[in-house]
């Protein structure tokens, strides 16, 4: 495991709980599973200019994958990349199921009210996201397939998709090298294909330091993603500043 | 339900309300009504029609991939998947398919993706994107709904074949949809359907040759 001996920040988002906040260009933003089994769903907005977002077709298609891992990049609608995947101890993230929701979670563990259960509540995703979207004046609108990060769920020859149980261990990390200023929405609700019958989602920790000196290029063995990376250079192109 | 299911309509043209040609490269806008039918005829074969849905009333609403693909465990679209909408409705079922799967995840083109994916040099190049646009910025019911770039989420790639493998791999295959093919579906709630009849020349989705488009809607049965 890749020991950063210091950290800007970190923080600590118990299983269920959602958070939202800026990651800089030149950091890197580290996920990791707390204790396994834990799904981060997470949607990236250029911090500039919110109406640039994460897009789950421009990423798979420009890559040619279906899931994501170390080597990856994030594109945004914009033909630009958010951030380059760089270690991905559980190798594999899902990109097309999207979020549990306030009727999934209630149908699959019951009622579990804040009156009742204080901050065990049961929690949705789909509310999670919404609720971090709505501090920086985003909403329905703006909420789009999005990646979950720890979860993997791979297509049989007709399309039928199989959700792998006990896929991410404790501890598994990965690390997101960034490039563009971001804002970062990110659920720690369960995966909707999740079928644990009882409401314990994983807790997420979140842990941001210096990337190190051109770390996005290992994501550019793929021409697509070198690209991409050069309109994201462009985009703080100013007097100065190469 | 996943796999591909060949079923042909009983539904006679000449009784269509509705029956259109949209040529390629060109946006279609529409209003569907509840309990009413829709077809998409590829006419010659091997064309993309990217397709969204959006709640008559408020475009809030529209048409989610991912409900429609986590709530059927499926990712192809055939004969009896339902669309789902971001509000867990559904949109629309497929009643009637003889091409047999429709991708869910290949997205729309546009001129900042055609730069990453084949050169900086096609940015000029018409697009998916930009016939959106352009009917968000011309078409009544648009303009009504209040609808923007903002409200053009992950569309329906009608006729497109996106194979995924079990690996984890995604690639855009020669399509499977051949002349007169068609996909049919009925509308479980009054709907605007927003349609670009894809120009992509950069991949084989369109054959290299993207072609007109036939539309159709009954009336409620």
């Amino acid at each position: 495991m890749n020991q950063i001996t210091q950290y800007l920040w970190e923080t600590h988002i118990p299983g269920g709980c959602h958070w939202s906040g800026i990651v800089r260009r030149g950091t890197t933003l580290r996920l990791t599973d707390a204790a396994g089994g834990a799904n981060a769903a997470v949607l990236f907005y250029n911090l500039e200019e919110k109406l640039e977002r994460y897009n789950m077709a421009d990423t798979l298609k420009t890559q040619h994958t279906f899931h994501l891992t170390k080597g990856h990049a994030c594109h945004s609608d914009m033909g630009r990349v958010f951030c380059c995947i760089t270690e991905d101890t559980a190798g594999w993230n899902d990109t097309v199921c999207g979020l549990s929701d306030a009727e999934l979670i209630h149908q699959k563990f019951g009622l579990g009210r804040y009156q009742e259960l204080r901050n065990d509540m049961y929690r949705s995703g789909l509310d999670g996201m919404l609720v971090e979207l709505g501090k920086w004046g985003l909403g329905r609108r703006d909420v789009v397939p999005n990646i979950n990060f720890f979860s993997k769920v791979t297509a049989g020859p007709s399309g039928e998709l199989q959700f792998h149980v006990n896929h991410s261990k404790a501890r598994d990390y990965v690390d997101l090298v960034f490039v563009m200023d971001t804002l970062v929405v990110l659920s720690a609700a369960p995966h909707p294909l999740d079928p644990a019958e009882t409401y314990h989602p994983g807790a997420i920790d979140l842990a941001v330091f210096p990337s190190p000196s051109a770390a996005e290029n290992a994501c550019t063995h793929i021409a697509e993603n070198a690209r991409a990376l050069e309109n994201t250079r462009r985009l703080y192109a100013y007097g100065g500043e190469k | 339900m996943s796999t591909e299911n060949l079923v042909k309509s009983t539904l006679n043209p000449d009784l269509a309300v509705v029956n259109e040609i949209c040529a390629a490269g060109e946006p279609w806008v529409k209003e569907i009504k509840k309990g009413q039918t829709f077809r998409i005829v590829d006419l010659e074969g091997n064309q993309a029609v990217d397709t969204l849905f959006y709640n008559a009333q408020d475009a809030m609403e529209r048409y989610s991939a991912s409900d429609t693909i986590r709530r059927q465990h499926s990712l192809y679209l055939t004969t009896g998947s339902k669309l789902y909408s971001n509000f867990g409705n559904v949109m629309l079922t497929i009643t009637a398919d003889t091409c047999g799967r429709h991708d869910t995840v290949g997205g729309a083109c546009a001129a900042e993706s055609n730069t990453t994916r084949y050169a900086p040099d096609k940015y000029p190049m018409h697009s998916c994107r930009d016939s959106f646009l352009h009917a968000l910025a011309h078409d009544p019911v648009c303009e009504r709904l209040g609808m923007s770039k903002r409200d053009i989420p992950a569309n329906i790639n009608f006729f497109m074949n996106v194979p995924v493998t079990e690996e984890g791999n995604l690639e855009f295959a020669d399509g499977v949809s051949a002349p007169g093919k068609y996909v049919e579906m009925r509308a479980e709630m009054d709907v605007v359907v927003l349609i670009s009849n894809c120009p992509q020349l950069n991949n084989p989705c369109n054959a290299y040759n993207p072609t007109p488009i036939r539309l159709l809607i009954w009336p409620r049965m």
